[in-house]
């Protein structure tokens, strides 16, 4: 029963559902690492920008202005991560674990703030993005279940691997960060400031991750609530690093973490346990990092005789 | 040949530790020649070139190129000035093609927003054409060949207008088709119009492409030659020798047991090259046995394989007749090894604790030290009190973080620690590079007292002073293998040693390298 | 006291200041009353005794935190395990408390020690997926965390609970294996004594052992520790399973000590507060109750000032990190720092030249 349910089109539907946080948290990942920074604060990005998407919404009463307004915000948080790192040169870790914090209780104070609820953010009426379902497509056997009728920002996030693949090896600010991440002094010899780079590489980073936060609570939820990030940002992380730190390696690997979550999903209604099940998104990236790192580290040893 | 093109005069350069790298030196370069900058490590062409190409500024001196006065503060200006620099460690990005590594930072651009990949790759190609550089354009770095990898960096700088060009050591990875096909080109550069700086040491391939060569040592040109005028033991005269010689006291050689034999050494890169080619030597207590050479000829292999540092080799080590391969550092240490690295910083200390952690290391574990679990610090902080005071070390107190003290002093924290254990077998490699005179001699005296205690000690030196006057048996390592062995090193010169040490001379017969058959 | 103390010491006073300021300037600008919440913020515990000892009592886990944090870091990997370490610590030791009987006394401390070996394992996993694969600690300890509180929901709902109680919660622990109060009128109990025996004995393992001192060669520069003839790998491993046995037993002891069930549906953040406190304490355990203590007022200030004004208690993480963005900063005072580095250099080429 449960194979049955794995072969159907409402689970690839519901995996494409569960993947688009993780996807654009996992580009924005890549990014980062693509010019030679670890972004550890995705995790706090994605809280800070989900309840930025429901007070924005609501505050300019469209989808679409509280995303754009939401997106700058994350992109903000990035520079604001950058800084730190680059000018004041704070640990990136710690500086990402500062940020992770400070996104934990500001979150709920401001949530306290305007909508008078510590948990929930029911009382503020935020517009979420619709859904919509694709003219030609829907009609293909099997796949147009799966691939229709899905949240516009789903759609969205997959042209986004596309869009981040071309940015990444089509222009020269993508040729010139992936220069400064795999070796900073040959890019400074030709006189690229491997600094401002990172700034933007950072900012960008924020703003994708911001998308993956709106979706959360925008899309994937229609509300708010307390830590609804649930350690997706981490996951990303794991993520891109097993896809390489490409767009299309972290759109495979945040797809199998999206079935795995989707999977949990369906299990629950089963005779599961619910918390069993819980565990197995994490259990997926664990196990995933391992059999990735092991296959790597063999590679290393075979090439360099150690 | 015939208009100045350079000219650099009275520079003085001195580094923030102290250290006069370059003291008043006068360069001038010909359009159109190519002109070699011999010297040893440490004689200050590399830093030279450093104020050419405006990573350093001098202290004192200006630069004149082409008829004006110039002021170099960055690589940047200097590329604009037409100057190009293809250093000693390539600045590729691996995974970027040919052509995008030619045009990072200044990639041709269309429909204003992409990179225009055929205008890349024309633009490439052309200027490959134009030099004859044979070269797929479109191939990724780290696909291609060490030669070529050169061949790019060579590129880059003629694609952003470089009139002269400093090559740093270029043959240094080259194997030797590829130098004979980099020397075709830089003939057919020659032809051009631009100006070539060859920084080397290698006295053959300065004979072969070179039409002039100024010398330096110790920071000092020697002065300027016409290649063709002065011949190679001339020149390892004015490279290789000793300013001011400085002698020490040293008891006649008293030789005990055999402590140290190596047997048909050979190291091999991951790139395939002999890095140690079937060494062979043994090593008997009560002697100071030096390792002489330029440095990138084997010794850092050879030392990383005696310390236990590194278990890949072929052949065979034994100390005090146990197999090396067969036991950890620790181990090594416990029977009596020591060893002062090459590199203090990165091996031979923490710089961000005091005085007292980095001089137990290696002998916190034995029980005058610390009982079964906790650390007898009462008796450590008298040792190590004793020991600030036998060596000198300049401290404010044992408390004092390492990595304030300086160069010099750092160096008596290490050989305080490894000398301190009583050790029966030494490995020195470099163990006065980079300090103050005072403190290199205290270092060199306390290794001679060691030599008269009975301790077998290894001496791996590119320093001159210091080779000739402590070693009791002197090798050669070139390229990998002993060139030549000197059991009379009181009556050797430097002349002599110059060339072996630069491979102008060789003497496979190498008696007495080995004691026990 | 060397320049370098004074200079970390100016840091820290000077970050926690400017992180304050912040917050109060936050305050301010959100409340209706900010004098009275500020007020209540700083001096709120010490109104009363009671109020004093909610400080002591919510120290105590902190300190366990703090201390285990400061041994895993000084072999400098970043394993953030210990949060699932301390939660799997609560666990066991309720787990324990309600499957076995013993004599009082024993009892308690057999839970913690119980509690202790489960948190070794959490923090051991990612360790030794390093070892083995060469796998990134920092994802996978992050993932340990997580899959630690599934598991202890499902435990919790499908062994532990206590089905006549409202709430997800456990059977209630029996008073033997409950750590006892020492002060009437509070709610401290006596594993303030283990914590800060265990702070005592974490300085002691850091500074004084043998261990220790492999421990921090390794952190500090782990070229020269194997050089030295250090097994790294060994000791690596070492310090990461003594700070998940810490964290476990600080679970324990704040289960037994401050609850009557096991009631633990979240994970309550005690390894990130570790970061903040062994920042603040530079890494070294002995200075770790200091820095539990400083949290601890800030914290308990703030749920005093959220009871009686309208902030809400989470306006101190938000002090936390900045005070963590500020500490770390290596640029922050690094004009101050580039003098004092210039005038002892100076002074040490001077002594050389009048050699």
């Amino acid at each position: 029963m449960i194979i049955d349910a794995i072969f159907s089109p409402e689970f690839l539907n519901a995996t494409l559902r569960a993947t688009t946080p993780i996807l654009f948290a996992a580009l924005a990942s890549a990014i980062a690492s693509k010019s030679g920074v670890v972004n550890m604060a995705l995790e706090g990005i994605m809280l800070f920008t989900a309840l930025f998407g429901v007070i924005f919404s609501a505050a300019f009463q469209s989808a679409w202005l509280g995303l754009l307004a939401t997106m700058a915000a994350g992109g903000f948080i990035g520079f604001f991560l950058a800084f730190f790192v680059l000018r004041l040169k704070t640990d990136e870790i710690l500086a990402a674990i500062a940020i992770n914090l400070i996104a934990n209780g500001a979150t709920i104070l401001i949530l306290l703030a305007v909508s008078g609820d510590r948990g929930i953010s029911t009382s503020i009426h935020s517009i979420i993005i619709p859904m919509i379902t694709l003219p030609l497509i829907k009609d293909i056997p099997f796949l147009g279940k799966a691939l229709s009728n899905q949240n516009i920002l789903t759609y969205i996030s997959l042209i986004m691997v596309a869009v981040v693949h071309i940015f990444l090896y089509r222009t020269p600010l993508g040729l010139q960060i992936r220069a400064v991440g795999e070796n900073k002094d040959a890019a400074e010899s030709v006189g690229i400031s491997s600094t401002k780079i990172r700034y933007i590489s950072l900012t960008i980073s924020g703003v994708l991750a911001s998308m993956g936060g709106y979706f959360l609570s925008g899309g994937y939820m229609t509300k708010f609530t307390t830590g609804m990030s649930a350690g997706r940002g981490f996951i990303a992380l794991a993520a891109s690093a097993m896809g390489g730190n490409t767009p299309i390696g972290s759109f495979l690997v945040s797809l199998l973490f999206g079935a795995a979550q989707a999977l949990s999903n369906i299990l629950q209604l089963g005779k599961w346990s619910y918390e069993l099940v819980q565990m197995l998104p994490y259990a997926t990236t664990l196990t995933g990092l391992g059999i990735y790192s092991y296959i790597r580290m063999k590679k290393r040893q075979r090439l360099t005789g150690r | 040949m015939g208009d100045k093109v350079l000219q650099m005069n009275n520079i003085m350069k001195i580094y923030p530790n102290g250290v006069v790298a370059v003291e008043d030196v006068t360069f001038e370069l010909e359009k159109g020649e190519i002109h070699a900058l011999l010297g040893e490590n440490g004689a200050g062409k590399s830093t030279l070139m450093k104020v050419l190409f405006g990573i350093e500024t001098p202290e004192q001196g200006e630069i004149i190129l082409n008829g004006c006065k110039a002021d170099i503060k960055s690589p940047q200006e200097a590329i604009k000035m037409g100057i190009g620099m293809v250093h000693q460690h390539f600045m590729l990005v691996p995974s970027l093609t040919v052509a995008e590594n030619i045009v990072l930072g200044v990639e041709p651009i269309k429909s204003s927003l992409f990179i225009d990949e055929e205008k890349a790759f024309k633009l490439s190609k052309e200027i490959a054409e134009i030099y004859n550089f044979d070269i797929d354009v479109t191939e990724r770095v780290e696909e291609l060949p060490v030669g070529l990898k050169q061949k790019v960096e060579i590129l880059k700088a003629l694609y952003r207008g470089a009139d002269i060009l400093i090559l740093d050591e270029p043959t240094a990875v080259l194997t030797p088709q590829e130098t004979e096909e980099l020397f075709v080109q830089l003939k057919k550069l020659k032809e051009k119009g631009h100006t070539i700086i060859f920084i080397s040491h290698k006295l053959d391939e300065i004979k072969e492409i070179c039409d002039r060569a100024t010398i330096m040592r110790n920071g000092r040109s020697k002065g300027t030659f016409f290649v063709k005028d002065i011949s190679t033991a001339e020149m390892s005269r004015l490279m290789v020798g000793r300013d001011v010689v400085v002698t020490f006291d040293k008891k006649p050689v008293e030789l005990k047991e055999t402590v140290l034999k190596v047997r048909n050494l050979c190291i091999t890169g991951f790139t395939g090259i002999k890095r140690v080619d079937d060494l062979s030597f043994d090593v008997k207590a009560g002697e100071i046995f030096g390792i002489a050479g330029v440095e990138g000829n084997g010794q850092g292999h050879l030392a990383e394989v005696l310390t236990g540092l590194s278990n890949k080799y072929k052949g065979e080590i034994t100390i005090f007749d146990r197999d090396v391969k067969k036991h950890n550092i620790r181990e090594l240490r416990d029977l009596g090894m020591a060893h002062i690295p090459e590199d203090r910083m990165t091996f031979g200390c923490a710089k961000n604790m005091n005085i007292m952690d980095n001089m137990f290391t290696n002998q916190y574990h034995k029980p005058e030290y610390s009982g079964k679990v906790l650390l007898k610090n009462k008796k450590i902080e008298s040792r190590v009190n004793d020991l600030i005071k036998e060596y000198l070390v300049k401290c404010k107190s044992y408390k004092q973080n390492v990595g304030m003290l300086s160069g010099g002093n750092i160096q008596k924290v290490v050989v305080a620690r490894e000398f301190s254990t009583d050790p029966k077998i030494i490995i020195a490699n470099q163990p006065t590079r980079g300090i103050d005179v005072g403190a290199a001699s205290f270092i060199r005296q306390r290794i001679i007292e060691f030599r008269d205690a009975g301790c077998a000690i290894i001496l791996i030196s590119a320093d001159l002073n210091e080779v000739l006057e402590l070693s009791d048996r002197l090798a050669v390592i070139y390229k990998g293998k002993f060139s030549g062995v000197f059991n009379d090193v009181k009556n050797l010169t430097e002349a002599e040693l110059g060339k072996y040490m630069l491979g102008i001379k060789r003497d496979d017969r190498l008696e007495g390298i080995i004691y026990e058959q | 006291m060397n320049s370098n103390t004074k200079l970390n010491i100016l840091r820290i006073v000077l970050s926690v200041l400017i992180a304050l300021l912040i917050s109060f300037g936050i305050i301010f600008i959100t409340s209706e009353e900010p004098v009275k919440a500020i007020i209540q913020l700083l001096t709120g515990p010490l109104q009363s005794q009671r109020r004093f000892g909610n400080v002591i009592e919510a120290m105590i886990p902190l300190i366990f935190t703090g201390v285990g944090v400061s041994i895993m870091f000084a072999a400098n990997e970043i394993n953030l395990a210990g949060e699932g370490a301390f939660h799997i610590g609560g666990l066991i030791a309720t787990y324990f408390a309600l499957n076995t009987v013993l004599p009082p006394v024993i009892s308690p401390i057999a839970a913690i020690v119980a509690a202790g070996l489960f948190g070794m394992l959490v923090t051991g996993v990612p360790a030794v997926m390093k070892i083995k694969t060469e796998s990134d600690v920092l994802v996978s300890s992050l993932m340990m965390n997580y899959l630690i509180l599934y598991f202890s929901n499902y435990v919790l709902n499908n062994m532990l609970r206590d089905p006549k109680a409202g709430a997800v919660v456990s059977y209630a622990v029996p008073d033997i294996t409950k750590f006892s109060t020492i002060f009437p009128g509070t709610r401290i109990h006596v594993g303030l004594f283990i914590a800060l025996a265990v702070a005592v004995v974490g300085y002691v393992f850091l500074y004084k052992t043998k261990i220790g001192y492999e421990i921090r060669i390794t952190g500090e520069n782990r070229d020269f520790a194997r050089y030295s003839g250090i097994n790294t790998v060994k000791i690596t491993l070492i310090s990461q399973l003594v700070g998940g046995f810490i964290f476990g037993v600080g679970g324990g002891v704040e289960l037994l000590g401050m609850y009557n069930r096991f009631t633990w549906t979240s994970l309550l953040g005690y390894g990130w507060d570790a970061i903040i406190i062994t920042t603040l304490a530079k890494k070294n355990p002995i200075y770790v109750p200091l820095a539990a203590f400083f949290l601890a007022y800030l914290r308990t200030g703030a749920s005093i000032m959220s009871r009686s004004t309208d902030v809400a208690t989470e306006i101190v993480t938000i002090t936390q990190g900045i005070i963590i963005l500020l500490i770390v900063a290596e640029q922050f005072l690094s004009k101050y720092k580039h003098k004092i580095i210039s005038r002892e250099a100076k002074a040490t080429l001077i002594e050389k030249e009048g050699e």
